[in-house]
């Protein structure tokens, strides 16, 4: 297992950095430098611009040196000292800004796969050894619905259906009375409550992935022999099906944490955009329309590395969970 | 909203060994692969449906102008976020039977304190519709001037709404129709860009496997791994404003097909993997064919149904990614009409709540994106007819 843990880390630093040369990209790709943008902006207020200070931001980002040199300087200033650059629109450093943002973001996502698992893993049990039952057209359509309807799409009839029919505003997960306090019961528990809103939407696509998922894998389990041999010694039917052939769909269902995790990512930044909720999602929007581009590259690469962290732990439970997967693996060190 | 559907392939519905939709067994022994696939497809009556929608709302795309009440711009201060009207056919308000396609006209006052316009069915202002009427005159794609409708109102100086007007009074069911055009073919254009990178190195990694192969699947990986949204953003915010609306078209499906060619690239890659042990293939090579020859006369023509299903299957993630932009106003922008173009009016609480059919659009994604999931699934399960 030790193996397979320092295999898999290893694998992770390639990628990592192709992650790190996208973020880069994106910085890069508007026309000027963050240093004529600053300036633009600078002119724009009135204000006059101090030519030391921009002496001094040149060095830091040698900005007059070839891309790879300021490529090196921006990954290491991440790396040693977690500086992520400036944001020219608020004037502080990025570090300072999207570390609480990222924090909510991760619980969201974190919220909507224990959800979302919640909610498939019942439901494709009961579709799969309830095939073809009403109970198993209602939740295929369903999940056929929320596979093509656009989280954004979602978030708006929900804003919409909360306004018209309760008379609700919809919007924020810490209401206003705990916005400058600190985190305590009371805190924790509005979070809490404002959050369902959110993470159910968020999950709708992916929870009908893995509905379809767990119900293709377990339809396949139900056919094989163990499973008529485990009924003919008589367990009772739930223990038939939730001891043998339910552990054996499970392990598909593990890996899938590496696919959906990307989704709920996305969803979690088109969602949080709909419902202005206080994540990463309206903040890189309004970075990347004000071409605030370190705090928008910070994001691209703190939310890509969290995405692959996300994969590299769900590898790692599938390796704890199936044996064979483990050996198989551990082989081929 | 990159996903990759998982799901293991099943047989159209687990009954082996039955004679595709009970023709006799001599002629399906001889009929060729394409017809045997288009027998078994024919079955699947979900997917049928679906592939009759999806053929409707390309005939729209295609002419749309024409199917379009009125042109996607014509706008009318006089009628803000107007309401849907609804349909009449029976009038008997002059004494006797009259039949017709009508609606109604709309009475509208201004809130004086949120000068919001109220509107008021009118049932003495009848409006007339009919079929192939003339109206706002257009050029039909771009080039032949025309002024004939397939629907409208008989006076052209007549407005209809049947699906309400946005906040500048403009129809949004015309602004739909002309929406499926734009955001169909930005489907059907990136799907064709993926197809040839998918094709190409997913056909490259099966056919040398070793080291370019594994080169290629850490690439796709790669890919898979990063969450789409937030990168397309990054790159899509990078297109020029002052771009023209063709270039930006273009900018933005070369950035979705960018991300979308690994599900296909992978596709291929498997197809190859198992292909390329197949005795007829080793008797192919055996026969003295050369590499290509092999692959196209060979190898090709027996995953070609694999692919045209993947293909299916992508068009609808691009739209759903293209809404998705448009809505956030990194995509494109307007005057092009498409459907997440259109969402953009539905972007707050004001507008959601005073004029709902600005969620419209939003519905016609959903019925694009399920018709076309519901024929890639058709089309991947009858794949492969010898099973």
């Amino acid at each position: 297992m030790r193996a397979l843990v320092i295999r898999r880390l290893f694998y992770m630093v390639p990628t990592m950095f192709a992650i790190s040369l996208v973020a880069f990209l994106v910085i890069q790709l508007p026309p000027g430098n963050y240093l004529t943008t600053y300036i633009a902006e600078l002119s724009a207020r009135g204000q006059s611009v101090d030519q030391t200070q921009i002496r001094a931001l040149e060095e830091r980002y040698g900005l007059d040196e070839p891309i790879f040199v300021q490529y090196l300087r921006w990954i290491g200033g991440i790396v040693l000292h977690g500086d992520f650059g400036q944001s020219f629109q608020y004037q502080r450093d990025v570090s300072d800004l999207i570390w609480d943002r990222v924090g909510i973001s991760v619980a969201l996502a974190l919220a909507t796969i224990v959800v979302s698992w919640g909610l498939a893993i019942p439901i494709g049990i009961y579709s799969a050894v309830r095939q073809h039952s009403v109970g198993d057209y209602v939740f295929t359509f369903i999940g056929f619905i929320g596979l093509a309807t656009p989280n954004f799409m979602l978030a708006l009839l929900f804003v919409w259906i909360a306004f018209a029919y309760f008379g609700e505003s919809v919007g924020g997960i810490v209401s206003p009375e705990f916005a400058d306090s600190a985190w305590n019961l009371g805190k924790i528990l509005d979070v809490v409550s404002n959050l369902w809103a959110p993470v159910l939407i968020i999950g709708t696509a992916g929870t009908a992935v893995l509905i379809r998922v767990l119900r293709a894998n377990l339809l396949d389990e139900l056919r094989k022999p163990y499973v008529v041999t485990a009924r003919a010694k008589g367990l009772p039917e739930w223990r038939v099906i939730v001891k043998y052939p339910v552990r054996m769909a499970m392990s598909p269902f593990i890996s899938t944490i590496g696919w959906v995790l990307p989704t709920i990512v996305g969803g979690e930044v088109m969602v949080s955009i709909v419902l202005s909720l206080e994540t990463t999602g309206p903040l890189l929007l309004q970075a990347l329309r004000n071409q605030d581009m370190y705090l928008a590259g910070a994001f691209i690469l703190v939310l890509g590395v969290l995405t692959l962290v996300g994969t590299l732990i769900s590898d790692l439970l599938l390796a704890w969970w199936d044996p064979r997967i483990r050996h198989a693996q551990a082989e081929e060190v | 909203m990159g996903f990759n559907l998982p799901l293991k392939r099943r047989g159209t519905s687990g009954e082996p060994g039955e004679t595709a939709d009970g023709a006799p067994a001599e002629s399906l022994g001889a009929a060729s692969q394409w017809r045997l696939i288009w027998l078994r497809l024919r079955r699947h009556r979900l997917a049928m449906a679906s592939a009759a929608v999806v053929c409707m709302l390309a005939l729209i795309g295609v002419f749309c102008e024409f199917v379009a009440p009125t042109t996607p711009g014509d706008y009318s201060a006089a009628h803000t976020h107007a309401p849907p009207q609804r349909l009449h056919f029976v009038d008997t308000s002059g004494g006797d039977l009259d039949l017709g396609l009508h609606v109604y006209g709309y009475d509208s006052v201004r809130d004086e304190e949120t000068l919001a316009r109220e509107y008021t069915v009118d049932t003495s202002d009848k409006v007339e519709l009919g079929f192939f009427v003339e109206g706002t005159p257009y050029r039909m794609w771009g080039v032949i001037p025309a002024d004939t409708h397939l629907f409208g109102t008989q006076d052209p100086e007549e407005r209809v709404y049947l699906l309400g007007a946005d906040r500048n009074g403009r129809d949004m069911l015309s602004r739909i129709v002309y929406g499926t055009r734009v955001s169909l073919s930005i489907g059907l254009v990136g799907v064709a860009l993926s197809f040839v990178l998918g094709v190409v190195l997913g056909g490259v990694s099966g056919y040398f496997g070793g080291r370019t192969d594994n080169f290629i699947q850490r690439l796709i990986e790669f890919t898979m791994s990063i969450p789409t949204i937030p990168l397309w953003m990054g790159l899509s915010a990078a297109v020029p404003r002052e771009w023209g609306p063709l270039t930006t078209y273009f900018a933005i499906t070369v950035i979705l097909s960018l991300i979308g060619w690994t599900d296909l690239a992978r596709v291929v890659r498997g197809r190859f993997l198992s292909l390329r042990e197949e005795d007829f293939v080793l008797a192919a090579r055996l026969d003295g064919c050369g590499r290509s020859r092999v692959i196209r006369r060979h190898m090709l023509p027996s995953f070609t149904s694999h692919i045209v299903a993947s293909l299916t299957l992508s068009i609808p993630l691009m739209i759903l990614a293209e809404s998705a932009l448009s809505f956030l106003g990194l995509g494109l922008q307007p005057p092009v009409v498409s459907w997440g173009v259109l969402m953009q009016e539905a972007q707050n609480i004001h507008s959601i709540a005073g004029a709902p059919w600005t969620l419209l659009p939003g519905v016609a994604v959903t019925v694009a994106v399920l018709a076309l999931n519901f024929v890639g699934d058709g089309i991947r399960d009858s794949a492969d007819p010898y099973q």
